[in-house]
């Protein structure tokens, strides 16, 4: 039976579908089977940054209206070949998206992969609760910044009220994953520091992903971060928060931590 | 950062640009399902369904979108006694 993780944060722009793409490549390139959702009906854009854009040819919707067999509608990627992208549909409205398709939907998955990464629209209406709905682990993506610290509290008060976990009196575990962390300024004062945002939201960091220009080319090119360039700074990091995530405990590495000798020098400038 | 791999990495911006222009293109001109290559995928799985009862599960579609052209590549298997089974 595989896992069903969401990746949700309430606030746009900080980094879900990003994430979702980077971990469901690092895990897939650790050889497990997984598939990557894209719940954002209407506005889907995993397909994207995946880089499988020209090859949609059914989505989530079909699926669940029954136009298309699941099988049909699962990409499977050119380059991991354990790594599959159901991509969510571009014309259909919301509303197409029905608690029991979803179900079935997620059920068919758990069955046939290790893993289920739901990527959850923006906001906190039917596509961002349907994404949560049936997760055993959420990552929540926040960024160091009050607007999406705000947002994530949010969420995880919803994590805590409408998931089927929460419902049926268990818990649901909770992940932070901080995104687009820029050292520099959170050591000048200027950005929230990774332990604010901690004590703020209280919940198990599962990694922190510097601002790196890395992300933006990755996605230009249509590949995963993890896929794009494996040694770059943010891929170690979704790395890093993969391991965690399979149940590994190691410390997390915080940007900037290991400043290099010029590193040291011009920032002690800037500062 | 690594000076070597700062300066051997070739701009991506284009490839942005020119993958946002095909996907772009297509979705300007699909509004709804009026899409030609959605339509041309569902009419031909209607014509062969006419002579045989086709199978979902042995039906693999794909589809590949270009610049300049599109393929669309239907994969079915048609058992040998199909014929019989639509009558």
């Amino acid at each position: 039976m595989g896992k069903v993780i969401v990746v949700t944060s309430g606030k746009g722009g900080v980094g879900k579908t990003t994430s979702s793409a980077a971990l469901g490549a690092a895990l897939a390139q650790s050889g497990e089977k997984v598939v990557v959702v894209d719940f954002d009906v209407g506005l889907r854009n995993l397909d994207l940054v995946m880089g499988a854009e020209r090859r949609v040819v059914y989505d989530l919707v079909n699926v669940i209206q029954g136009e298309a067999k699941l099988t049909q509608a699962l990409i499977r990627d050119k380059r991991v070949e354990t790594l599959y992208l159901l991509p969510a549909s571009q014309t259909r409205d919301k509303d197409n998206l029905t608690p029991e398709g979803v179900e079935q939907v997620i059920a068919a998955l758990k069955n046939a992969f290790d893993w289920v990464i739901c990527d959850s629209p923006a906001g906190i209406e039917r596509g961002a609760t349907l994404a949560m709905r049936h997760a055993d682990v959420a990552i929540v993506v926040t960024n160091p910044e009050v607007s999406s610290v705000r947002d994530s509290d949010r969420i995880i008060g919803l994590l805590d009220s409408k998931t089927l976990k929460a419902e049926n009196g268990e818990r649901i575990e909770k992940h932070l994953l901080l995104t687009r962390y820029d050292a520099a300024r959170a050591e000048r004062g200027d950005m929230l520091k990774v332990d604010d945002v901690l004590e703020i939201l209280s919940i198990p960091l599962l990694g922190i992903i510097p601002e790196s220009m890395d992300v933006l080319r990755a996605s230009n090119v249509g590949a995963p971060v993890t896929l794009a360039d494996g040694r770059s700074a943010p891929a170690l990091a979704y790395f890093e928060a993969t391991r965690r995530l399979k149940g590994e405990s190691l410390p997390v590495t915080i940007p900037g931590d290991k400043r290099s000798f010029l590193g040291k020098i011009f920032g002690r400038k800037a500062a | 950062m690594n000076l070597f791999r700062f300066f051997s990495r070739a701009q991506s911006a284009p490839a942005a640009r020119e993958r946002l222009q095909v996907l772009l293109a297509h979705e300007r001109a699909a509004t709804g399902d009026s899409d030609l290559v959605n339509k041309l995928r569902d009419e031909i799985l209607k014509a062969i369904s006419k002579h045989m009862q086709v199978d979902d599960e042995k039906v693999s579609i794909k589809m590949e979108r270009g610049a300049q052209v599109s393929t669309l590549a239907v994969d079915i298997e048609i058992p040998f006694d199909a014929g019989k089974k639509a009558a």
